[in-house]
C-alpha cells in the first residue's frame, strides 16, 4: 500500500476540538494559518507549530504579532487565491473586525475560527456564546455577513473546516466557525477527513481568476481592494454583496433536529449549549413532556424557515444560549409572534446544566401553558 | 529640424516605462508621488519582473497607486501593507513583493506590522514616502512631522510638550537584525532621483534574494499639505527635513 492510500484510511482518533481543527486544515489543503495566541483557542496553533505541514504539504503556518496582523495575512493569503485561515477567541476575534470587513468587501474566501470565551471585555477564558450578534450581525463596519457554522462536537469541528473552506470559494466570502471552549477543549473521537492536495498556482489561477499571483501579459492586472470612491459604484459593490447572502440563506441552511417530530414544546440552540439541550429534552421526555430539539449548524444563514414552520405546530419554545440572549431575537424574528418564545441563558463562562434547561423549559413554556389554557 | 524628425524612433532619448499605463495621477502637482511610482515602474521592467510582481497599496494619497502600475496589486487597510506582504511573499516565495506606504500609514497607524515584518525579515521592499504629513485628509501632523511644522491639527506647529517628538523610524527599523538594506533618499534633483532608483532597485533585488527586509525611504515633499509652490516645497525640505532625515544609507550588508 502506498503512503498516500495508508494517510486516507479512516481512523478513529481521540482529540481536543482545537486540535480537530489544525488536523483538518492541513489535510483539507491549507495554505496558509496565521494566528495570535489567545487562550481558549491556541492548540490550534501549537498543533500546526508540532505538525510542521511546511515540511509535508507545504503549509504556511505563521505566529503574527497581533490579531489584527494575522487577520491581514489572511486578506494577502487569500488575495493569492491560497486557502488562508486564523483562530483566535473572542477578544482577539474584536480585533480583527476592521480585516473581516475589509476581506468581505473584497470578496476573498478565507476561514476564521472564533472559539469563544466569555466577555465583554478581557472577561474570563471559560466558554461562552456571547459573539453571536458580532458573528451573525455583520460585526465591523459596513453591510456585510459571515457564513457562520457552529460546530458542537469535535468531529464537527474537523468537518466545519473543509466545509468551511469550499463554502468560502464557492461564495467568495469569509466563512465564520463559530465554536466555543467547550468544544474547542474538550477530547472527543474524531475521524479526520482525507488528504487533498494543495492546489497548484494553475489550478488557483484556472478556479481563481482573480487571484493575485503575478500579471500574465494575457490578461489586465488583477487589483484586490474594498475601495470605490463613487458613489454608485459602491452601492452596485453592496447589492451584489446583498444577492451574495440572498443566494447562501436560499441554498446553505443547516440543522439538526432532535425529538421533534411530535413535539409540543421546541428547544432552540446551537453548539454547546444544544449538547446541554439534548440531554434536557431527554429528560423531559422521560417525564412525558413532548420536546424536541432544533440545532441550528449555520448561524448565518440562519434556519429562519424551518423554525419558523415549527411556530405552528409547537405550544411554545425555548432559546438556550451561552449569553444574556442574543439568538433568541432571530428565533424570534422566525416565529413573528405566532407562539411564545423565552429565553434561559447564563454568561460570563458558565455552561447551564440539562436540569436547569428542564428547570427553565417548564416554568418559562410548560406550565404557563397549562395555566394559559 | 522639423517635428516629424525630432519625433523620429532614432531620436528617441526617454520613454515612459511601459509597466506604467496612460491613467492620468490623481497626485498634486509637485508632489514626489509620481517620480516613485514611476522609478518603479522602470525598474519592475529593466528586471523584466511584470508578470512576478506583487504591489500593496496602502491608505493615503499612494491608496490608488494600482491604477498606475500594470502588476498585480492589493490595496491594504491603513498600516497593514506588510501582513499582506508577509503572506504574499511566504505563500509565493518566487515573487517580487513590495509595499509602498507613506508615514502615517508606516510609522503611526502601522509601526507594530511594519516593525514585526521587518523584524522578521521578510524578504519583501518596503518603500517608505515620507512627507512629514498626512496628504490625502487633507494635512493632519503626522509621526514624522518637524517640530515647530504646522498642519491642520498643530496649528501652531508640533509643539514637543503636546504632540511628541518626531519618529525616525528608518533609523529604527536600520536597528533588527531583520533589515538588510535601510536607505534615505529623495527626488528632488535628477542626481537624487538617479540614487533613489538604484536604492529600489537594490531593494527588490535583495528581497529577491532572500537576504532580509530592505527600507526605501524616500524623503518627499507634499506642496499642498505644506501650502508652498513645488519649487519652495524642496527648498524647504532641503533646508528643514534633510537635517532631520539625513540622506544616505543607515545600513547594508
Amino acid at each position: 500500500m502506498n503512503d498516500s492510500k495508508k494517510q486516507n484510511i479512516e481512523e478513529v482518533r481521540l482529540m481536543k476540538g482545537n486540535e480537530a481543527i489544525a488536523h483538518a486544515a492541513v489535510r483539507c489543503g491549507c495554505d496558509g494559518y496565521f494566528g495570535y495566541p489567545i487562550t481558549p483557542q491556541s492548540e490550534i496553533m501549537e498543533t500546526l507549530m508540532e505538525l510542521e505541514p511546511w515540511n509535508t504539504t507545504g503549509m504556511v503556518v505563521l505566529q503574527a504579532e497581533s490579531e489584527t496582523s494575522s487577520i491581514n495575512m489572511v486578506y494577502g493569503g487569500a488575495g493569492c487565491g491560497k486557502k488562508s485561515m486564523t483562530s483566535s477567541s473572542s477578544p482577539g476575534v474584536s480585533l480583527m473586525q476592521e480585516g473581516i470587513s475589509y476581506i468581505a468587501c473584497a470578496e476573498l474566501p478565507c476561514v476564521i475560527v472564533n472559539v469563544m470565551r466569555g466577555g465583554p471585555g478581557l472577561g474570563t477564558i471559560q466558554p461562552s456564546q456571547a459573539d453571536y450578534y458580532q458573528s451573525v450581525k455583520g460585526g465591523g463596519h459596513g453591510d456585510y455577513k459571515l457564513i457562520t457554522l457552529a460546530p458542537a462536537s469535535v468531529q464537527e469541528m474537523a468537518d466545519h473546516t473543509v466545509m468551511a473552506f469550499d463554502l468560502a470559494f464557492k461564495y467568495l466570502t469569509p466563512v465564520l466557525i463559530l465554536a466555543d471552549g467547550v468544544i474547542g477543549q474538550m477530547m472527543e473521537k474524531v475521524i479526520l477527513p482525507p488528504f487533498q492536495p494543495r492546489r497548484t498556482e494553475e489550478e488557483i489561477r484556472e478556479s481563481c481568476p482573480w487571484a493575485t499571483l503575478g500579471k500574465p501579459s494575457t490578461r489586465k492586472p488583477n487589483i484586490i481592494t474594498s475601495l470605490s470612491l463613487e458613489a454608485e459604484e459602491m452601492e452596485t459593490i453592496n447589492l451584489r454583496l446583498q444577492r451574495k447572502y440572498r443566494e447562501i440563506e436560499k441554498n446553505e441552511v443547516l440543522l439538526e433536529e432532535f425529538s421533534c417530530e411530535d413535539a409540543e414544546y421546541l428547544v432552540v440552540a446551537f453548539g454547546t449549549s444544544a449538547r446541554v439541550c439534548q440531554k434536557a429534552v431527554e429528560m423531559a421526555r422521560a417525564e412525558g413532556i413532548k420536546a424536541g430539539l432544533l440545532r441550528p449548524i449555520t448561524l448565518f444563514p440562519f434556519p429562519t424557515i424551518e423554525i419558523s414552520k415549527y411556530a405552528d405546530k409547537v405550544k411554545g419554545m425555548l432559546t438556550v444560549e451561552m449569553s444574556a440572549g442574543q439568538m433568541v431575537d432571530d428565533v424570534r424574528l422566525a416565529v413573528n409572534g405566532r407562539v411564545p418564545v423565552e429565553f434561559y441563558g447564563r454568561m460570563g463562562g458558565i455552561v447551564p446544566s440539562p436540569d436547569e434547561v428542564l428547570k427553565a423549559l417548564k416554568e418559562k413554556i410548560v406550565t404557563r401553558q397549562l395555566i394559559e389554557n | 529640424m522639423t517635428i516629424n524628425e525630432i519625433i523620429r524612433p532614432e531620436n528617441l532619448v526617454y520613454d515612459k516605462p511601459k509597466v506604467m499605463n496612460d491613467t492620468p495621477m490623481h497626485y498634486c502637482p509637485g508632489c514626489s508621488h509620481g517620480v516613485v511610482h514611476k522609478l518603479i515602474a522602470e525598474i519592475i521592467e529593466e528586471m523584466n519582473f511584470q508578470e512576478k510582481t506583487i504591489g500593496i497599496a496602502p491608505v493615503g494619497c499612494a491608496v490608488f497607486a494600482y491604477k498606475y502600475l500594470d502588476i498585480d496589486w492589493q490595496q491594504a487597510a491603513h498600516g497593514r501593507a506588510p501582513a499582506l506582504a508577509t503572506a504574499v511573499k511566504r505563500l509565493l516565495p518566487e515573487r517580487l513583493v513590495f509595499t509602498y506606504q507613506g508615514d502615517g500609514d508606516l510609522a503611526a497607524i502601522g509601526t507594530a506590522e511594519t516593525i514585526h515584518a521587518a523584524n522578521r525579515g521578510e524578504n519583501i521592499a518596503i518603500i517608505f514616502i515620507n512627507n512629514g504629513i498626512y496628504g490625502m485628509t487633507g494635512g493632519q501632523m503626522a509621526p514624522t512631522t518637524l517640530i515647530g511644522m504646522k498642519s491642520s491639527t498643530s496649528p501652531n506647529g508640533r509643539n514637543v510638550q503636546l504632540n511628541g517628538n518626531p519618529l525616525d523610524i528608518t533609523k529604527l527599523l536600520a536597528q533588527l537584525d531583520g533589515t538588510c538594506y535601510v536607505t534615505r533618499q529623495s527626488v528632488h534633483t535628477v542626481a537624487s532621483v538617479r540614487k533613489t532608483k538604484k536604492a529600489i532597485r537594490k531593494a527588490f533585488e535583495n528581497s529577491m534574494e532572500g537576504k532580509g527586509t530592505s527600507v526605501v525611504e524616500v524623503v518627499s515633499t507634499c506642496n499642498s499639505g505644506w501650502k508652498l509652490t513645488p519649487e519652495e516645497s524642496n527648498v524647504w525640505m532641503v533646508e528643514n527635513m534633510f537635517p532631520a532625515y539625513p540622506l544616505g544609507d543607515l545600513k547594508d550588508l
